[in-house]
């Protein structure tokens, strides 16, 4: 996988295992995931990625990324 | 200092709470009911004479030295096998009594060489003592008589050496490997004056089923059985208590030394982890600390393929963080990071994290457990608010049921396999799910009511059809669901496991296990009394680790198997202190104690008490360093104590990670696999060369004592501690008890914990405050840490990680007994005698289709990478699984595995590769290659060429 493809990857796995949930918890959820656990730089990256290639990503990234944190100016 | 003494009672503690008051040789004495008079005298201050009793093991009466007298009854009874009864009168030193334990002796001896002065257990022999305790002055008995004196030894086995003209067929080794080993390798041969201890059929030991564990040797009374150590360098004279350093059941030992020389390493008896028991591993195998490859200098170099320069501390410490600031200066403070040891203590990886994130100024420090048991941390903390095993191991004697999940104690945790064992032969029943028919499956007088060899990756659809079973067929225990657990969420999961579509039925094609034996384990699980779950790293190391982790405690919850002995959610940790690393703050997004980086109130108290205000965004995962350095983003990493490039999946892609840093930092024993891309390399100290804690997979925190001088000069703490004075990060130690001590200032559940306290209790479960003042043995008892248990729906997603026609097999991977993660110190000691080479077990149908020899060499191929490796035809694995080990670094077995990790965690799954398997004339280009490489990697300036 490529770089950008394994974070793709990443994100819709995070996603699928909250598949269960109503979409917007679903998509909260996915969101409070990846702020607690994503390093700022991977954030950047996935903000690009689903700017840049859309199609990558599942629905519910897409629901999840207006609630994920941006992050802070690189060091 | 002086050698520990241990107490020998001479047979077990009795467990009743009743008392009963008896009198020996006077003198008053009362003990718990069903204790022996033999035990009882010993606890009067009396010791009777005995050959064939020792605590460790039930009562056998057959030595005939500790015979006793007691009033009102007729002849002379073992006291050993002879119970206590209110207002006995026992006389234990009558003239008959010692006219009778002469007449024994002397038969003994008649039998026995005189060589005591040149023996090995001279002063330490019980043969000896006894002959001295009962006054025996004479032989009469002539020596033209038949005996055993000329029968060979057997030096077999690497460790101890069996003296059969020794031997006073007392039975105690052969008792010792059946009670407590349960291994059941030993026997008594023939009889009369034929009876021999035999080793399986009469064979050599190191070719019988013998697992080396050393309880025979523990056990023997006389020289018999006997450390090649002790032969070698003579009795040791002093001793001190610590804690072994290999797998996460943390035994205890007595390092036995003469002078600085490490003599031997001798169970404590005492040891709440291991109450006396040991294996191959922490008995014997700690000869990799005086190796000749340690490296005992620092080394530094510009480019990895130029050879090593040794220089002094002081050089390679300023040269170290001279790198360190200039790349951050030069790509960002965010730049480095580091990984800290679970190899290391407590203290030392305290240190690592507070160097990461208040000297490098960002949260890019992780931990081993990102490759093992990440996914239990989650899982855990989500539904029950701790992320650590609920039990203690004393446990298991209270459990009626035992399942276990994608673990193989018997090879990765065998202490505790031996006193899981030993409950199975008194009745408790046995689940195990497993796609391999691992030991414990079926061994010596242990048999699992439930073999479930699910295909690899199903781990939560199995468990969704056992939580099925138990939710539809009216097997939940409601009240504890509603007195302890989330109502709300526990109907969701409810509602979602009585779907049909997770009956066992309708998930049986997907997991290859008949739904007759789900159904049958779910309720036998349910309703069999105490049931215990116990698990590895079979459950964590898939895509969906974490989500089994939460299924496995869906499952303890809805059973009400939780909150007191005997019950309970168990992961069996693989390496010594990873619990402790976890617990030290080892996670890049956790502060210690498991509280978030985001979190301002918990930040606030680490930013007064280290001066520097921290980062509060979480920083890198091992993976995702890996990642940011091939991408270029990631330029330099400090890794204490761990070999990333051989443990860590997709070993091209590490490589190629680790090649676009600019500075690499290991601090080992050994010039490990890692090394071979460091640009400097701080020799590390072994677990005898410095104090500190351990923590082991029951939370137990155990003192590690400093036996001898740190080889390299420094301990792991003290190399970190001036690294971080270089980097202007303050680190005021001169002791790791003052390391602790804020550890314990800053940590809640560590509040209690200080070296006094530990050196005064032994060990200590966290949490240990105020609350608990002496430790927490079972957790949630009454209520869980987070308040009400957490049920989470676990939606069974199939890993994408598929068989296909080009790669047809699933690989799923694991350890031996004798060796030990990525083998660095195992496979320099005389372990490899058992485990040589890692090797790929096939099926025989699989084997037999490709052309596959047993013993031939064959290619592992996956979309990763290939190597080479030999067969072992055997149908301990299913059609269409293979498996292998990863100890060898000649093998690679990473080289396969690929970068699919765990959603939550990124764990890697190694425990899923689809793979193809052929005949192969030896070892791959790329392992030659490699090899090469790692030859040249390895020159050190000035050392002659070989």
């Amino acid at each position: 996988m490529t770089a950008a493809d394994k974070l793709a990857y990443m994100a819709n796995q995070i996603a699928r295992a909250f598949a269960t949930l109503p979409p917007d918890q679903a998509a909260a959820k996915t969101a409070e995931h990846i702020n607690n656990f994503w390093e700022p730089r991977m954030r950047r990256q996935l903000f690009s990625l689903v700017a840049e290639a859309p199609d990558k990503f599942a629905a519910t990234v897409h629901a999840a990324v207006p609630a994920i944190r941006p992050p802070p100016q690189a060091a | 200092m002086t050698l520990i003494q241990e107490t020998d009672f001479g047979t077990p503690a009795a467990a009743a709470e009743r008392t009963v008051a008896l009198e020996i040789d006077g003198i008053p004495v009362t003990v718990p009911e069903g204790t022996s008079v033999m035990r009882a005298a010993m606890a009067a201050g009396i010791a009777v004479p005995k050959l064939c009793a020792t605590d460790s093991l039930e009562a056998f009466g057959s030595c005939r030295l500790c015979l006793v007298e007691i009033e009102g009854r007729n002849g002379t009874p073992a006291s050993c096998t002879t119970p206590v009864a209110p207002g006995l009168k026992v006389a234990t030193q009558t003239p008959r009594l010692k006219q009778l334990r002469r007449g024994v002796m002397e038969l003994y001896i008649s039998d026995h060489p005189l060589d005591c002065l040149t023996c090995a257990a001279n002063g330490d022999c019980e043969l000896q003592d006894m002959a001295g305790a009962v006054g025996l002055r004479e032989v009469r008995y002539g020596s033209d008589g038949a005996d055993h004196l000329h029968q060979p030894k057997d030096e077999s086995n690497p460790y101890f050496t069996f003296d059969p003209a020794k031997c006073i067929v007392c039975s105690r080794c052969v008792r010792a490997c059946e009670e407590v080993q349960g291994t059941f390798a030993l026997t008594i041969g023939q009889r009369g004056f034929e009876s021999h201890v035999s080793a399986g059929m009469d064979e050599a030991f190191l070719d019988s089923e013998c697992v080396s564990c050393g309880a025979c040797v523990q056990a023997c009374p006389t020289a018999t059985l006997i450390e090649k150590t002790v032969i070698e360098t003579g009795q040791p004279e002093h001793s001190a208590v610590t804690t072994c350093a290999y797998c996460g059941v943390g035994c205890t030992f007595k390092a036995e030394m003469r002078g600085s020389e490490l003599v031997r390493m001798v169970p404590h008896k005492d040891g709440k982890a291991n109450r006396g028991h040991s294996c191959v591993k922490g008995r014997f195998a700690w000869g990799y600390a005086s190796h000749p490859d340690r490296i005992l200098n620092p080394m530094i170099r510009a480019a990895i393929d130029e050879p090593w320069q040794e220089v002094s501390w002081d050089q390679a410490i300023a040269h170290t963080a001279a790198e360190f600031r200039r790349i951050q200066a030069k790509y960002g403070r965010g730049a480095i990071g580091g990984i800290t040891s679970s190899r290391c203590t407590n203290e030392e990886t305290y240190l690592v994290q507070k160097l990461v994130r208040a000297g490098f100024g960002n949260n890019n420090v992780d931990t081993c457990a990102r490759v093992c048991h990440s996914p239990t941390g989650y899982g855990l903390k989500t539904t029950f608010g701790t992320s650590a095993g609920t039990q203690d191991f004393d446990s298991v004697e209270h459990t009626d049921v035992a399942m276990i999940i994608g673990a193989n104690p018997t090879d990765g945790h065998p202490v505790f396999a031996s006193r899981l064992k030993k409950r199975l032969r008194a009745g408790a029943r046995l689940i195990v799910i497993d796609p391999r028919r691992t030991d414990i499956v079926r061994s010596p007088h242990v048999e699992a009511a439930f073999h479930l060899a699910l295909r690899p990756g199903t781990n939560v659809a199995v468990l969704n059809a056992l939580a099925h079973v138990i939710v539809t067929e009216g097997l939940v225990n409601e009240s504890f669901v509603r007195e302890r657990c989330d109502w709300d969420a526990f109907q969701d999961w409810a509602a979602f496991v009585a779907r049909p579509d997770n009956s066992p039925e309708a998930l049986e094609a997907a997991t290859g296990v008949a739904a007759a034996d789900i159904r049958g384990a779910a309720r036998l699980y349910a309703t069999g009394g105490n049931s215990a779950i116990y698990y590895g790293l079979g459950v964590t190391e898939h895509s969906q680790g974490s989500t089994t982790v939460m299924a496995i405690a869906n499952l303890a919850m809805a059973t009400g198997n939780l909150g007191r002995p005997g019950v309970g959610v168990n992961p069996l940790r693989g390496q010594n202190n990873v619990q402790g690393a976890c617990d030290m703050g080892s996670f890049p997004h956790e502060l210690p104690g498991y509280r978030h980086i985001s979190d301002d109130a918990t930040r606030q108290l680490f930013d007064e008490l280290w001066g520097v205000a921290l980062d509060p965004e979480p920083g890198l995962r091992i993976p995702n360093m890996l990642d940011a350095a091939v991408e270029g983003s990631f330029k330099g990493i400090y890794i204490q104590g761990e070999d990333i490039l051989q443990s860590d999946p997709d070993t091209h892609h590490v490589a190629a990670g680790l090649a676009a840093m600019e500075c690499v930092v290991v601090q080992d024993l050994f010039l490990n696999e890692t090394a071979n891309y460091a640009h400097v390399f701080l020799p590390g100290s072994t677990f005898l060369e410095k104090d500190g804690t351990f923590t082991n997979a029951e939370r137990r925190i155990s003192r590690v004592r400093k036996m001898m001088p740190s080889r390299s000069g420094l301990a792991d703490w003290e190399i970190t501690v001036a690294l971080a004075r270089a980097l202007d990060c303050p680190m005021p130690y001169d002791h790791p008890a003052q390391i602790m001590d804020e550890i314990a200032r800053v940590t809640p559940t560590f509040a209690g914990v200080s070296f006094a306290r530990l050196d005064a209790l032994g060990s200590i479960q966290w949490p240990c405050n105020q609350a608990a003042p002496d430790g927490t043995p079972v957790m949630h008892i009454g209520g869980f840490t987070r308040g009400r248990g957490l049920f989470v729906v676990t939606d069974y997603v199939a890993t994408d990680e598929r068989s296909t026609s080009r790669f047809p097999l699933l690989l799923t991977t694991g350890r031996i007994l004798s060796q030990y993660n990525v083998g660095a110190q195992t496979r320099r000691t005389a372990n490899v005698a058992w485990h040589p080479e890692d090797v790929l077990e096939i099926h025989p149908h699989d084997a037999e289709v490709r052309g596959i020899r047993d013993g031939g060499w064959v290619k592992l191929a996956s979309r990763a990478g290939a190597t080479s490796l030999r067969a072992r035809i055997t149908d301990r694995v299913a059609p269409g699984v293979v498996y292998t080990t990863f100890h060898h670094p000649d093998t690679q077995a990473n080289v396969v595995t690929t970068d699919y990790s765990d959603w939550a965690t990124n764990c890697p799954e190694y425990k899923v590769t689809a793979v193809q398997v052929s005949p192969s004339n030896g070892p791959t280009a790329w392992q030659a290659d490699y090899r090469a490489q790692a030859r040249m990697s390895r020159r050190v300036a000035g050392e002659a060429a070989e």
